[in-house]
């Protein structure tokens, strides 16, 4: 075991994976010589050669665009995009291609890709730099989009993404890049694409978050006087409809936690389903803490827009007292 | 400029005598000629079936086209990969797909060569290294540059040897005003990517003239110079020229591990899709064109040559009408796809209502591990 952050957990997996597989390839702006703009990849170029951690122009449609010709061809690149706001130019590639081949060729050509991507607020960046557009992501079948909340999560979950055979998008919460260590194997392993985790059991109300917000809830749970069982999805598409459902009927009250806006939000559709699997359990409507429906603002406002453990607490208290 | 391009023959068309100008077998000539002949009847079977109603949403018609499909791939090996845009059924024949496969994709038909999922616009062959038909003008582009960069990859980093590839990456004039294009040009041109791009320029982005959309559009090979990519122009109305001069671009970027821009200028006969009243043009300009016709081309060429004469050139054209006949009954006699194929070939894990599930199966196989 190695006491690590996310970012050392990612950079681990990415180094195992290279080793054991020489189809494994990173591209991206600065991931070589400069060690990726959050220094992910540090020290991948030195060890692999310039011709599997390369560096790219600034070019999302082309970097991803040619990493799916590569994975069409049956390697497995990596490319990087920067931040999750820079996935725009490269939207095309992703939902017009990368997405579509399996079902346009009948399972003829797969595209097995891992778009590591950079996500979410909370470092005092600008809009574009903080943005949480999974939503996005997760409604465009064809594709999987990952998001740990944990060192030993992001391990094992970029590991799965990587032999997956479809397309990943691999978010990795900018927030929680550095923040906390986690003690993870230093063997290789799997974490199953799919399956959420139970971060602690509770039986007086049902909290389900992803991502950084995770870290939140975590707390907001810690300071409140009530039983919360708390439940990371870490996958959003497919998502694990089935651990939301057993909770929730366990408790009848469910509180949903993510930093991107409110309106068409992930949030919406877990409460949706919640609502066709759970009606006759539930106790409380749905709550949801959310960004608002607005741009994401810049560094001196960040904190009131994220989902922060006042605001979870409040929705905790109130969908329990309901 | 380093053109291959010999103006004198490439206007004379097959004037001069055919060992100057090919050193094809005459096996390779009757070859190209069928091949051009099946794409010209395949297509003309094609806009009767949409007429039918037996094809649906889009169509693009290749006649007048078929040199460029024909003569490229004739140039290179069967292993380096070819993508494409839209107007691909000329693509996928000249690849060697059976034409039943491609029809049958079209009448979205199970037989076809995606099980019917595809369509017109996504014609794929993995066996033939056909990487699509592809519906988004220009996105193409970086996947050709990947297609590449993936061959030259397992030949120097996996085998160990040497880049001994190219990848043919077809896009229309319409195309480069995409900026995908430009992405794929920059990558291809800083990482030494054997991919040449080939403009198959027929002087209309759908309806709109290249003068009227493109700058340079008398140049438009200067699109490549400034990424260090060698342009060369190609009349692309004779398929002896298209090969002989698609061979040198193709084995100096093999030999060199460098990217190429064509410049081939074609025509197509049709509108640019099966709706297209085509009033951006006039008769008399598709007259002129229809005139250097480059099955007629080649026909008369093979005749003069004495390769060929009109007997067995009709028995040809027979063979080939046969062909496309039994392709469109196959093609009809295919099954429909079951409503459960709704939900194949999404993920890898089959999922959605008939399972039970309305996720992949995965999520309810698998328990939490920690």
């Amino acid at each position: 075991m190695a006491n690590l952050t996310l970012v050392q957990a990612i950079n681990l997996a990415l180094v195992q994976e290279m080793e054991k597989d020489d189809r494994v390839l990173l591209l991206g702006e600065d991931v070589g010589l400069n060690g990726g703009v959050f220094r992910v990849t540090e020290g991948l170029q030195k060890r692999f050669g310039d011709h599997r951690v390369v560096d790219t122009p600034l070019a999302e449609s082309g970097i991803i665009g040619t990493s799916i010709g590569l994975a069409m061809a049956g390697l497995r690149p990596v490319p990087e995009i920067q931040f999750e706001g820079f996935l725009g130019p490269a939207y095309d590639q992703l939902c017009s291609h990368a997405a579509r081949m399996r079902t346009r060729t009948r399972g003829g050509l797969t595209v097995p890709l891992t778009v590591r991507v950079p996500v979410g607020g909370g470092i005092h960046a600008p809009e574009l730099h903080s943005d949480s557009p999974e939503a996005i992501y997760i409604h465009q079948p064809g594709l999987k989009v990952v998001m740990p909340s944990s060192p030993y999560d992001a391990k094992g979950l970029l590991i799965a993404c990587l032999r997956d055979p479809d397309p990943c998008i691999f978010f990795e919460p900018k927030r929680i890049y550095r923040a906390f260590r986690e003690e993870v194997p230093e063997d290789e392993y799997v974490l199953p694409i799919g399956v959420a985790r139970t971060v602690c059991e509770g039986d007086d109300l049902t909290v389900v978050s992803w991502g950084a917000s995770v870290v939140q809830c975590m707390q907001a749970i810690e300071a409140s006087n009530r039983s919360v069982e708390l439940i990371d999805l870490r996958t959003l598409y497919p998502f694990d409809m089935d651990a939301v459902e057993r909770s929730v009927k366990k408790t009848g009250r469910c509180v949903i936690v993510h930093e991107a806006p409110k309106t068409a939000g992930f949030g919406g559709e877990i409460a949706a389903r919640i609502m066709e699997r759970c009606f006759l359990h539930l106790e409380a409507p749905v709550q949801r803490v959310a960004g608002f429906d607005t741009i994401m603002p810049y560094y001196k406002l960040e904190l009131e827009y994220l989902p922060d453990t006042e605001r979870i607490g409040k929705a905790i208290e109130e969908t329990v007292a309901y | 400029m380093s053109s291959l391009s010999d103006p004198a023959h490439a206007t004379t068309g097959g004037r001069r005598p055919l060992a100057d100008r090919t050193s094809a077998t005459p096996d390779e000539l009757l070859d190209w000629l069928r091949q051009m002949l099946l794409i010209r009847e395949f297509e003309v079977r094609t806009m009767q079936a949409y007429q039918d109603k037996k094809i649906g949403g889009f169509c693009h018609i290749y006649i007048g086209q078929e040199a460029v499909a024909v003569g490229c791939t004739a140039a290179v090996q069967h292993a380096d990969p070819i993508v494409t845009a839209y107007r691909d059924h000329g693509h996928a024949l000249a690849r060697g797909m059976d034409p039943k496969y491609c029809m049958a994709e079209m009448f979205g038909k199970i037989g076809g060569c995606a099980k019917g999922k595809g369509g017109s616009m996504h014609m794929f062959d993995k066996p033939n290294n056909l990487y699509g038909g592809h519906g988004i003008v220009g996105a193409q582009t970086p996947l050709g540059t990947g297609l590449a960069f993936a061959t030259k990859y397992i030949d120097e980093v996996i085998e160990g040897g040497k880049s001994r590839h190219v990848a043919l990456c077809f896009l229309g004039d319409g195309a480069v005003n995409q900026g995908a294009f430009y992405e794929a040009k920059n990558l291809a041109g800083l990482f030494h990517i054997p991919v040449i791009f080939i403009v198959e320029n027929n002087g209309y982005s759908m309806g709109t003239a290249i003068h009227r959309g493109t700058t340079m559009s008398h140049r438009l090979i200067s699109k490549g110079e400034a990424f260090g990519i060698d342009g060369y122009e190609i009349e692309g109305m004779d398929v002896i020229d298209v090969q002989r001069e698609m061979k040198a671009v193709a084995d100096k970027c093999r030999e060199t591990s460098r990217p190429a821009m064509v410049d081939m200028k074609t025509y197509r006969f049709k509108g640019h899709s099966m709706s297209d009243p085509r009033k951006y043009r006039t008769r008399e300009e598709e007259e002129v064109w229809e005139a250097g016709d480059p099955i007629t081309r080649l026909r008369d060429a093979l005749i003069e040559e004495g390769l060929i004469d009109d007997a067995a050139f009709k028995a040809l054209n027979r063979e080939v009408k046969l062909q496309v006949r039994s392709s469109i009954e196959w093609a009809d006699a295919s099954p429909e796809p079951d409503i459960t194929e709704l939900f194949t070939d999404v993920y890898v894990e089959k999922f959605g209502p008939y399972l039970g599930t309305s996720m992949p199966q995965i999520v309810t196989d698998q328990e939490n591990d920690r």
